[in-house]
C-alpha cells in the first residue's frame, strides 16, 4: 500500500508530510501530519528499514519509544525528534499477538537499545535480534513472563513474594568484638 | 593472567534519587568497557499514573525527579494540552517559563559544586551551594516548596506570584551574577582545570546522534539541541536568549555550557519579570478528549519527553516517562572508554546523572580473588589527588 494511496484522509504537507513521503512504502497508514507533530504506522516487516532511513535523515534523532497494549498485540511507538525543526514524528510498529515479536531498532540506532529492553520486561514485546537482551529495568528474582505494564496486571494481587535476603560474599556482616562468648 | 578487574559503583543508596550501578571493566589504570545496570529503585509511576485523575498525575510525576520537578509536570502538561487543543493564558506561561528557569539555575549551581568536589576543589562545591540557598528561597516562597513546586496544572498555572514576589525573585537572580562571575572564572582561568577537563570523556556529535544524548552534554559536544529554542513551549518564544553551545566535545565543554547557561537563565527571568502582564492565569478545562498528545521541556539535564493517550475517560490509558539521563547514560559506552580510573569519576559527573550519592558504594573487586581494592573515598581520593599533582607540577 502505498502513501499516496492512504493519504487521502490526511493531507500531506510541510516538514512532516515531507518526512513521511519520503519514507516511501514501509508506511502504510497516515494518522496525523501537524505542523509539528506526525504519526504513521509502519509496516511491522519493514521496522528497520524504517529505522534506517529516519536515521539516516538530518537532525533526526530517536528520543524513545512507548509501548501500549492494545486488542490485537502491543503497539510500539517510536519517537523521533527532528532538530532544528522542532517536529516530533511518531512511527507506530504493531506486535501482533502471540509472538509479539518485532525486528530490533538498536541494530540501526544504539539508542534504541536500552527502550526495547524496557519493553521486554515491562510489556513482554520480543525482539529476537536485539543484540543485548538482558533485563534492564526488573529484577534477576522477578519471575520469568510476568510483565508488570500489562493491563491484567495488578499491582497488588500479582506481585510477586520478595527475594530472600541475600549478603555480597565480601561483606563482613558480623560486626567485630561480637563473637567474645 | 590477564590483570583486568571490575570496578563497580553502584548500585544502591538511600539518598540516591536515581540509583545506577556503573561496573567499569578496568585494564590496570584504563577502562575498556562500561557496563550500566539501573532500576534498583523502580516506583513503576506510568503504571500508577494508569489509575489516577488527570489533574493528580502532576503530583506524581513531579517526584519522578527532586531536582526536574518543575519539568516534568510541564512536559506530562503540555502532552495534555495537546490533546484537548487548548489556548493557555499568557501568564500562565510567564509563570511556567520563571519557575522552570529558576530550576535550572539552582540544578547548574548544584552541579558545578559536585564537580567541583569531585576534582577536589572543595571550597567550589561549598560556594556553589551557598549561592544556590537564594534560589532555593526564592522557590520556596514563591510556590510553597524548596523541591516540589506544583506550580502548573493543566490549562494553566495553579498559583499566582504576586508582583513584590516577582521584584523579589528579579533581585535574588541579578545578584547571581557576581558568584556567577567568580565560579565561571574560576573554571576558564584556572591551568589546572584546563588541563584536568580537557580532552577527557570525549563524545564527537556522531556519537551524540547514535545514543540520542540531549541537553548540556549534547550541546557540549557542539551539537545545539534545545527543547525551549526547537520547539518553544511556556514564553521561550517571547523573550530574547542564546543556545550555549561548547566545542570541545569533553568534560570541560559540558561544564562552560552549565555555567554560561546560568547567564541566559538570569536574562530569561529579569526578562520574564518586565514583561508579564496581569491577567487569567487558568483555562478552566472540564474534560480530556481522546487522543495521543506528546510534550517535551527542557530540563537542566536535557530533553525530558512525555507521551500520553487518553480514551476520553478521566485518567489517562498511558502515560510515557521518559527522564534525560535514560538516554545521557548510555554515552558512557563511548565516552569513558580508554580513560585513566580518576578521569572516570568526573566523566561519569559530567553527564549529571544524580552521581552524588554513589559515594561509598563504589569498590573495586578483583575478579579473580573477590577481595575489594578500592571504595567510593578511595577513587575521589584519586581523582583529587591527581589535581593536586597537576598543580604542584
Amino acid at each position: 500500500m502505498s502513501v499516496t494511496q492512504q493519504s487521502i484522509d490526511v493531507p500531506l504537507m510541510g516538514f512532516v508530510g515531507e518526512v513521511i513521503e519520503r519514507l516511501g512504502d514501509v508506511v502504510i497508514d497516515v494518522e496525523q501530519c501537524e505542523p509539528r507533530r506526525g504519526t504513521a504506522r509502519v509496516d511491522p516487516a519493514k521496522t528497520m528499514e524504517a529505522a534506517q532511513r529516519m536515521h539516516a535523515m538530518e537532525g533526526c534523532r530517536l528520543a524513545t519509544a512507548t509501548g501500549i497494549e492494545v486488542r490485537d498485540g502491543i503497539d510500539v511507538l517510536y519517537h523521533w525528534a527532528f532538530e532544528p525543526a522542532g517536529v516530533v514524528i511518531t512511527l507506530k510498529v504493531l506486535a501482533a499477538r502471540p509472538e509479539l515479536a518485532l525486528d530490533a531498532v538498536a541494530t540501526v540506532v544504539p539508542s534504541a537499545n536500552w527502550i526495547e529492553r524496557e519493553l521486554h520486561d515491562l510489556l513482554g514485546a520480543t525482539f529476537p535480534n536485539h543484540p543485548d537482551m538482558r533485563r534492564l529495568l526488573l529484577d534477576d528474582t522477578w519471575p520469568e513472563g510476568l510483565h508488570p505494564l500489562r493491563k491484567s496486571f495488578d499491582q497488588i494481587k500479582d506481585r510477586p513474594p520478595l527475594p530472600p535476603n541475600q549478603s555480597p560474599p565480601d561483606v563482613e556482616t558480623k560486626a567485630p568484638g561480637r563473637d567474645r562468648s | 593472567m590477564s590483570s583486568r578487574t571490575i570496578v563497580n559503583i553502584g548500585p544502591f543508596h538511600p539518598l540516591q534519587e536515581e540509583a545506577e550501578f556503573y561496573q567499569l571493566y578496568v585494564d590496570g589504570e584504563t577502562v575498556v568497557d562500561v557496563d550500566v545496570r539501573l532500576s534498583y529503585n523502580h516506583r513503576g509511576i506510568e503504571k500508577l499514573d494508569e489509575s489516577k485523575t488527570f489533574d493528580q498525575v502532576p503530583f506524581v510525576v513531579e517526584r519522578v525527579c527532586g531536582i526536574c520537578s518543575a519539568s516534568h509536570p510541564l512536559a506530562y502538561i503540555q502532552a495534555v494540552e495537546e490533546i484537548a487543543q487548548c489556548d493557555v493564558p499568557e501568564r500562565a506561561l510567564y509563570l511556567r517559563t520563571i519557575v522552570n528557569e529558576l530550576e535550572r539555575l539552582h540544578s547548574h549551581f548544584l552541579w558545578v559544586g559536585l564537580a567541583g568536589h569531585f576534582l577536589g576543589y572543595n571550597t567550589v562545591f561549598m560556594w556553589a551551594w551557598k549561592y544556590r540557598e537564594p534560589i532555593m528561597d526564592a522557590l520556596e516562597a514563591t510556590t510553597g516548596s524548596r523541591v516540589n513546586y506544583a506550580n502548573a496544572k493543566v490549562g494553566g498555572s495553579r498559583r499566582d506570584i504576586p508582583d513584590e514576589q516577582l521584584r523579589e525573585i528579579g533581585k535574588v537572580v541579578a545578584e547571581l551574577h557576581r558568584p556567577l562571575d567568580m565560579l565561571t572564572n574560576a573554571v576558564l582561568d584556572d591551568p589546572v582545570l584546563h588541563a584536568r577537563l580537557k580532552g577527557v570523556g570525549v563524545l564527537t556529535p556522531e556519537e551524540v546522534k547514535a545514543y540520542g544524548a540531549v541537553g548540556p552534554t549534547a550541546r557540549g559536544s557542539g551539537v545545539p539541541i534545545d527543547v525551549r529554542k526547537d520547539d518553544p513551549y511556556a514564553a521561550y518564544d517571547r523573550v530574547d536568549w542564546d543556545v550555549v553551545t561548547a566545542p570541545g566535545c569533553d568534560v570541560f565543554g559540558k561544564a562552560v555550557v552549565r555555567l554560561l547557561e546560568c547567564y541566559e537563565a538570569i536574562k530569561i527571568i529579569q526578562q520574564c519579570i518586565e514583561q508579564i502582564r496581569p491577567g487569567e492565569i487558568d483555562a478552566k478545562l472540564e474534560s480530556i478528549p481522546p487522543g495521543e498528545g506528546i510534550g517535551h521541556v527542557e530540563a537542566p539535564r536535557g530533553e525530558t519527553f512525555h507521551y500520553v493517550r487518553s480514551d476520553g475517560s478521566n485518567r489517562p490509558v498511558r502515560h510515557k516517562i521518559r527522564a534525560p539521563s535514560y538516554v545521557n547514560i548510555p554515552t558512557f559506552k563511548a565516552s569513558c572508554i580508554g580513560q585513566q580510573i580518576p578521569d572516570v569519576a568526573i566523566t561519569l559527573a559530567a553527564v549529571d546523572p544524580c552521581y552524588s550519592c554513589t559515594e561509598r558504594m563504589c569498590r573495586v573487586v578483583d575478579v579473580d580473588r573477590h577481595v575489594k581494592v578500592y571504595g567510593i573515598d578511595e577513587l575521589v581520593k584519586l581523582s583529587q589527588e591527581k589535581t593536586r599533582r597537576m598543580r604542584r607540577s
